[in-house]
């Protein structure tokens, strides 16, 4: 059957594009630095914001970093602090709901009030503290944004899960003699994975965005590294001066991947409904 | 005179992804004024599709390829769909099976009658409720102009489909389609909407096509019937010519695979289980042909008992004796079998029960409440529900308890307590001697004694996982034995079960819905329990694979000596599978005693009526009998009425019954109790010195 939602996937060519790009950028981010040599690391103060010409087809920034080779380097910390980011949130959200919404009761009653809780408070704001206190690494943004993002999966998952531990197929369970955990892991986690996937394609895009707000307040991951959002805020910098180079390809970069992104998720959404279409 | 309706040669198709299903396939209908068409067939034969071309409601793919429908002389095919909306409401109405999901749930129903009167006719929009209002009080609405201001929610399911009837007649049509309009109700209810259509046709001198799959409909209801068979009409004639000579060898199969055939056939009425196994139930092999590519030449020959070459090879025509008798077959059977021709009602006497084995299951006064709560957080008590109210009844090993009754009476409850899907309020359930009642949950997990087989299979199976992977789940979870030797009995019961290996390799939804209950069963029987509670296992299925799974189950239970509790709402089938029948009414067990007993010789009002209302598929039969039935509506289970729970549609209530509950008292030596102060017959003078076997 997943061979059918395959074919739904591939039907969509909205979704072949977001994959051909998706895969694009991580092509240009991670295998791009191989073949385009740049110094990421020095200031060179000397070549300070230079246009596009031969040698820097992109220019290059106000520290005298190529903007080309930057954008590479930038590309990669955005990309894998939104996937892993989006991983950890959703798996963390999808445990959290699915044993609240199947148990219910008390254990539902006091899960869930603590997920209210920290939805009561701004997520951008709740990050901007944190990260204010510690200038994270890498690892540490990663951590920052997932527990900062579980929590509406957490509540999407626990929805499915109150419906799903109702099915007959729960309960002819039930009556074999299975208990909690059995439920949760072999019939209601599998049984909202088109919830799920759905869910962390977008909870990916929404990561990227994050890791973008953070740097762009110059709270993000601290020099020489950088990433998309990092990029954005020193170009703005000199948006004045008529530097559009230090400002559109980051942009035009974000914009790409989160609607590839998006594009793959509306196509698993299609793909996971039709599934069970007995045609 | 010519015809409301004339359908001439209509094919109609609907794409899928990779395919076309010619769902419609030549067929040819024409229905007058004031005559009851009915169309009859198993599920995916093309009878609602023909029904939803007449309207031109087909759904997304679907399409009118060929032929004409001519509608109070419009052919409708052609029809632009601005014209088409005219056509819909004013010259022919529709009513659907689900009156649900049929009505808008934001709308008062006075609005949404109106809506349809304001929509055909320039009325007002006072003019149109009064139309409305009208219209509800044709279809036997109690107090139409207040019931008017309601909205679906506060309606019963029968109601809501009086209200789909009045929308429908709003603008007067000429022609009513009814596609399957009582299958969602209850028997009781069921009989009041059908008659409510018979009468409103004899009035309103309206053409109405009843579409079902219910041969005990047809026999009441039509005048003339079309059996439908793969997209095609198969046999035409009257109804009463069809139920007394079927021509074509698929409706005499069908007639065949009725339960309460093989009960009524001679030599079957000992009760069953007691003496040799009773009649098998013929069913028809295999599955209805797939539509996208039909096969050659006759579409039943390939499950067909009489079919020769020349019927693999050439289709036959749709032709007749000239006597208005049309049927679609080389050689057709000729008088019905005499089982059936000579089967009159059955003597009154019932056989003796074989004396009982030992007793496996006792129920006693359980009873079970629901707490009714309000508010999301802080959840208040606001009421309780009474679902089972002090029943009290023994299963002996080996046998079938049939437990019927109307939806809402309790019986899926007693089920779910039974298997321990829910805990009783008080009162014991005694298995082979254990109180499951007192078990802790841990405990209760342990123990596979009783599993349970449900209605809808598929529900019941997750589906994103294998068959293989399903029906070693319950070995799983009760550690029992390697994997090696757990795929191996999943082998041996897919076997037994009449499915091959490979099924255990392929997902729930590959298979048909026979297939599916057979899978249900082999998950049910691979922990070997002693005992099998079967929530209505057939009810959900075909006449001709309902006698299948029948024929499956009787000949398990022979070969394991299994218990089963058989709960369903279908008394024909209760007879025939039941050797001792409990009859529930809101939440009380009414009656209890030798299935054949009870149901020959009805001592409660409830059982009475119950049996007078269940369609028999014998037109003389069914017209002849009283029309009594069970009038009125269930009361809610949230304020059961006071004394006997059945007083408010009891014909033979009287004060006593308001004020004392009547106690189960024995009406014979067999067993047969029922609980009723004014019976309809008095207890034989033995059954008051020995109480029966079955008094707890």
């Amino acid at each position: 059957m997943f061979v059918r939602g395959l074919e739904v996937f591939l039907e969509n060519k909205l979704a072949i594009a977001g994959v051909a790009l998706l895969a694009a950028m991580f092509a240009f981010c991670f295998l791009g630095p191989v073949f385009y040599h740049t110094d990421q690391v020095h200031v060179n103060l000397a070549i300070e914001n230079q246009a596009p010409g031969a040698g820097r087809p992109l220019g290059t920034d106000n520290n005298g970093y190529d903007v080309l080779g930057r954008l590479m380097v930038g590309g990669q910390v955005s990309l894998e602090v939104g996937l892993a980011a989006a991983v950890l949130a959703t798996g963390l959200g999808t445990l959290w709901g699915a044993v609240a919404g199947y148990f219910g009761g008390i254990a539902d009653a006091v899960m869930m009030r603590l997920v209210d809780a920290l939805l009561a408070i701004p997520v951008l704001f709740l990050a901007l503290v944190v990260v204010a206190m510690f200038p994270p690494t890498e690892a540490e943004l990663i951590l920052v944004i997932a527990l900062t993002s579980w929590l509406s999966t957490s509540r999407l998952i626990r929805g499915e899960a109150l419906s799903l531990r109702v099915r007959e197929y729960v309960q002819a369970m039930r009556v074999m003699g299975g208990g909690g955990a059995r439920a949760v892991f072999r019939h209601i986690a599998p049984n909202a994975v088109g919830t799920i996937v759905v869910n962390a394609t977008f909870q990916i895009a929404d990561a990227i965005l994050l890791v973008v707000a953070l740097s762009y307040l110059g709270l993000g991951i601290r020099p020489p590294q950088t990433d998309w959002g990092g990029m954005l805020n020193s170009g703005l910098n000199s948006v004045y001066d008529g530097y559009w180079w230090q400002i559109f390809p980051a942009g035009i970069a974000i914009i790409l991947v989160v609607i590839a992104i998006n594009f793959i998720g509306d196509a698993l959404r299609d793909a996971f409904e039709v599934r069970l279409r007995r045609r | 005179m010519t015809p409301v309706l004339d359908i001439e040669d209509l094919h109609t198709e609907i794409k899928l992804r990779r395919s076309v299903v010619h769902a419609v396939d030549g067929v040819s209908l024409t229905v007058g004024a004031g005559e009851c068409l009915g169309i009859v067939g198993e599920s995916g034969c093309g009878k609602t599709t023909t029904a939803l071309s007449v309207m031109r409601l087909l759904p997304a793919g679907g399409h009118i390829t060929r032929g004409r429908i001519v509608v109070d002389g419009t052919d409708v095919t052609a029809l632009p769909e601005d014209k088409m909306r005219d056509v819909r409401g004013n010259l022919a109405g529709m009513v659907f099976q689900d009156p649900l999901t049929s009505l808008n749930p934001t709308m008062t129903i006075g609005d949404q009658i109106a809506e349809a009167v304001r929509l055909h006719r320039a009325a007002t929009r006072p003019a149109a409720l009064a139309r409305a209002v009208e219209v509800l009080g044709l279809v036997g609405m109690p107090r139409p102009a207040e019931r008017a201001g309601h909205y679906p929610h506060q309606l019963s399911g029968g109601m809501r489909q009086r209200v789909m009837i009045a929308m429908a007649l709003a603008c007067e049509p000429k022609l009513l389609i009814a596609d399957e309009p009582t299958t969602a109700l209850d028997v009781t209810i069921a009989k009041q909407i059908l008659e409510l259509l018979d009468d409103l046709r004899r009035r309103l001198g309206m053409a109405v096509i009843l579409v079902t799959h219910d041969l005990g409909v047809i026999a009441g209801r039509t005048d003339r019937v079309a059996v439908m068979y793969a997209g095609r009409v198969v046999e035409t004639t009257s109804t009463a010519a069809l139920f007394a000579r079927p021509r074509h060898p698929y409706t005499e199969a069908l007639f065949e695979a009725l339960p309460e055939n093989a009960v009524r056939a001679p030599g079957a009425d000992t009760t069953p289980g007691a003496g040799p196994a009773p009649r098998r139930l013929y069913t028809i092999p295999g599955q209805p042909p797939d539509l996208t590519a039909p096969p050659p030449g006759c579409r039943f020959a390939p499950r067909c008992r009489y079919a020769r070459d020349r019927c693999r090879e050439a289709e036959p025509a749709l032709a007749g004796t000239g006597a208005g008798h049309d049927f679609r077959c080389f050689f057709p059977v000729g008088e019905r079998a005499a089982t059936l021709a000579s089967s009159g009602p059955a003597d009154g006497t019932p056989a003796a029960a074989a004396p009982d084995g030992d007793e496996l299951l006792r129920l006693t006064h359980l009873v079970k409440d629901f707490t009714v709560t309000a508010g999301a957080v802080l959840q208040r008590r606001v009421g309780t529900v009474s679902a089972v109210a002090d029943v009290s009844f023994a299963v002996p090993a080996g046998r079938t308890f049939g437990l019927v009754g109307e939806s809402g009476c309790g019986k899926t409850t007693i089920g779910r307590l039974i298997v321990g899907l829910e805990r009783a309020t008080s009162g014991r359930i005694l298995f082979g001697g254990d109180d499951l009642t007192r078990l802790s949950g841990r405990e209760r997990r342990r123990r596979s004694g009783i599993q349970l087989m449900f209605q809808d299979s598929y529900a019941s199976m997750d589906p994103r996982m294998r068959v293989g992977t399903i029906l070693r789940e319950p070995l799983v979870i009760q550690r029992q034995g390697s994997r090696a030797s757990q795929q191996r009995l999943v082998t041996a019961i897919l076997e037994e079960v009449g499915l091959p290996a490979s099924a255990a390799g392929r997902y729930p939804h590959e298979f048909s819905g026979g297939q599916r209950q057979r899978l249900g069963l082999a998950r049910a029987l691979i922990l070997r329990p002693a005992m099998i509670v079967a929530d209505e296992p057939v009810s959900a299925l075909d006449v001709s694979i309902q006698a299948q799974i029948l024929n499956l189950m009787r000949e398990l239970q022979a070969d394991h000596g299994l218990t089963y509790l058989f709960i369903s709402h279908d008394l024909s089938v209760v007879r025939y599978m039941a050797d001792r029948i409990g009859v529930m009414y809101l939440g009380k067990l009414v009656e209890t005693g030798p299935a054949a007993d009870v149901y020959l010789r009805p001592v409660h009002p409830y059982t009475k009526g119950l049996i007078d209302t269940v369609p028999v598929a014998d037109p003389a039969r069914e017209r002849a009998r009283e029309h009594q039935g069970v009038g009125g509506e269930l009361p809610s289970a949230a304020a059961p009425p006071s004394g006997c729970r059945f007083r408010t549609r009891c014909p033979r209530a009287q004060d006593l019954c308001a004020t004392t509950e009547p106690p189960l008292r024995p009406f014979n030596s067999a067993g047969h109790q029922a609980a009723c102060h004014f019976p309809l017959r008095d207890p034989d003078p033995a059954a008051q010195v020995t109480p029966g076997s079955g008094s707890p």
